[in-house]
């Protein structure tokens, strides 16, 4: 039994970044609740990441492999989950704020006979319960919240939280869980990858970030031309892609992606808060916006005040000549 | 094909942040001056995407649910005026200060006495609290297939065909009926209500239900039977000052900008 459950994701690299985030966090909260740290890995293929999993501070692993949970599909992975947090009984469930997360939390909490708080940005353990501090109000606001009946389910924004440094030496006690074959009532009948060539956004270093200010969608191509000068991901506000200028899996915010590059270039972003959620965590923004009151400059290092279709193929050729 | 939309009442989100303003003491959020509520937009495609599935079917009802203060009428209304059929109310003392789950164990109550429905739809999230659990949980009280942020929803024969966002793209999925759904923003535009089927929805009945007429026990429910408990809100400050590159032109604003990112060691 441990103290903290985490559910963690693997892809085609192993363990997600939310993952190792997570279980760093849990590795910190879980003295303050008796210790021990154990790690869900639900999928076909999972037992692969079970190593690293012990680098990155779980002192258990559980593996749910099967073929029929290749897909997530909440009939099949939300029974698999429910048998591990009883069979483990931990005092806090983690979840990733991820596709899955969102999905499964509330129901997990509910059959489990408990409440989610959901994407949650700081965790801290008092009076053994876990406080956690969210984002509400489209990201005007901010609430701390517990959960007050038991296990404490909890989703966990990426990038929110460090993992730990991996250390190879560390062990961890590896459960194989039984998986009966799912009785799927919704079924996953194809699936539409997303258009991605080049940097992921959740990795780039740089982001260079459009929206409604942009006028239209063919501004996206001058932003894609300077993002290849920088080696950087182009991302996008809600609002830009509402109106079909660019694809929702590059929409950067509360209701998309959430990244912290070390540079963030928001061009004609005017900085709504629901933007902000999903970029906030940048180590540097830089706007460009022909309104000196746009809120983007208030969370801004640098900023140009001018209309960025003026801006842009300067600073595309000041760019590259910096980069020479 | 029957249908039932849950729909929540909140502030306006799109209130100008210098507008947005918190009562710490009392964990709320105060009303802006001159901005009235609205439907979450959420919700609004969720009544759209319900509307669509009855004119796909050519048959059924499509109903609204809302649970809140006097306010949350104005959410039903607006609901009937896009061309649902009925509203019900949950009113009630006994529901105030619930968290999530006494909503939606009040929600779910309330379906079961109206009837169960063919497809359940919420918004993905209520754009005030932003917890996106509302809709999953009413679904596991029930026991309903569920998919949730979804952009598209059709009716294919007796099943429904949805495409759900991923982050790595669009998951298509078919659930049979009876079942639950929420809508994300990718789903697009709403109708917006015309003047005379505002002056038709006015005039609509609502019902009005209370803890009682659900067969909920007010102890399950409002702040009774909530399970998250606030100890805090505050509005986030951000302590970033900016530095606005200045020139005559863009040439020399953009060098500015190079300048000062490699000064800061950025770039």
């Amino acid at each position: 039994m441990a103290s903290i459950l985490v559910i963690g994701e693997t892809d085609d690299a192993g363990l997600t970044a939310p993952t190792l985030e997570m279980l760093g966090a849990a590795t910190r909260l879980s003295g303050g609740l008796g210790g021990g740290v154990a790690l869900a890995l639900i999928g076909s293929g999972v037992g692969d990441a079970a190593a690293a999993a012990a680098a990155a501070g779980a002192d258990t692993v559980y593996t749910a492999d099967a073929d029929s949970l290749d897909t997530y599909q909440t009939d099949s992975y939300l029974p698999v989950a429910q048998g591990i947090v009883e069979q483990d009984s931990p005092s806090v469930v983690l979840l990733a704020q991820s596709s899955i997360g969102r999905d499964l939390a509330p129901r997990l909490a509910t059959r489990l006979g408990s409440a989610a708080i959901m994407d949650s940005l700081a965790l801290e353990i008092e009076g053994g319960r876990v406080k956690a501090t969210r984002s509400c109000y489209g990201g005007n606001a901010r609430q701390v919240v517990t959960v007050q009946t038991d296990p404490q389910v909890i989703t966990v924004r990426p990038k929110s939280q460090d993992p730990l440094e991996a250390d190879a030496a560390r062990t961890a006690e590896i459960i194989a869980v039984d998986v009966a074959e799912p009785t799927l009532r919704a079924q996953t009948t194809g699936k539409e990858l997303a258009e991605s060539d080049g940097i992921r956004l959740e990795d780039a270093e740089i982001v260079v970030s459009g929206g409604r200010g942009l006028g239209g969608p063919e501004a996206f191509g001058d932003l894609e031309q300077l993002a290849g000068v920088l080696s950087a991901a182009v991302g996008s506000s809600r609002a830009a892609c509402d109106l079909g200028w660019y694809p929702p899996s590059q929409q950067v915010g509360l209701t998309g992606l959430v990244v912290s590059p070390t540079l963030y270039l928001a061009i004609a972003i005017s900085g709504a808060s629901q933007h902000m959620a999903g970029c906030g965590g940048s180590k540097n923004i830089v706007a460009i916006n022909k309104d000196p009151d746009a809120p983007i400059f208030g969370f801004s290092r640098f900023g140009i005040v001018d209309d960025y279709k003026k801006v842009l193929p300067a600073l595309e050729s000041a760019f590259a000549a910096a980069l020479e | 094909m029957d249908v039932i939309v849950c729909v929540k009442q909140i502030p306006d989100p799109e209130t100008p942040a210098a507008a947005f303003k918190v009562d710490e003491s009392a964990m709320q959020v105060l009303p802006a001056q001159g901005i009235s509520p609205v439907i979450s937009p959420f919700d609004a495609q969720a009544v759209e995407a319900a509307l669509r599935i009855k004119d796909a079917a050519g048959e059924g009802t499509v109903n609204v649910i809302s649970l809140g203060p006097d306010t949350a009428r104005d959410a039903i209304k607006h609901s009937l005026a896009m061309g649902a059929d009925e509203g019900y109310h949950l009113k009630d003392d006994a529901f105030d200060g619930g968290d999530a789950w006494a909503t939606a164990l009040a929600l779910s109550k309330a379906i079961q006495h109206i009837g169960l429905p063919d497809v359940l739809i919420f918004g993905r999230q209520a754009a005030d609290w932003d917890q996106g659990t509302v809709g999953s949980i009413v679904a596991e009280l029930l026991d309903l297939p569920s998919a949730t942020v979804l952009r598209a929803v059709e009716l294919d024969g007796d099943s429904i065909s949805v495409s759900r966002v991923v982050a790595d793209g669009f998951e298509n999925i078919s659930l049979p009926t009876p079942c639950a759904l929420t809508i994300s923003n990718e789903f697009g535009d709403p109708r917006y209500p015309q003047l005379r089927q505002i002056m038709q929805a006015a005039r609509k009945q609502v019902t009005e239900l209370t803890a009682a007429d659900i067969g909920a026990d007010a102890s399950e429910v409002g702040a009774a039977g909530a399970r998250v408990q606030m100890h805090a809100l505050y509005q986030p400050t951000s302590d970033v000052e900016v530095e606005i590159i200045e020139g005559d032109t863009p040439e020399e604003k953009a060098a500015g900008l190079v300048n000062a990112l490699r000064e800061a060691k950025i770039l």
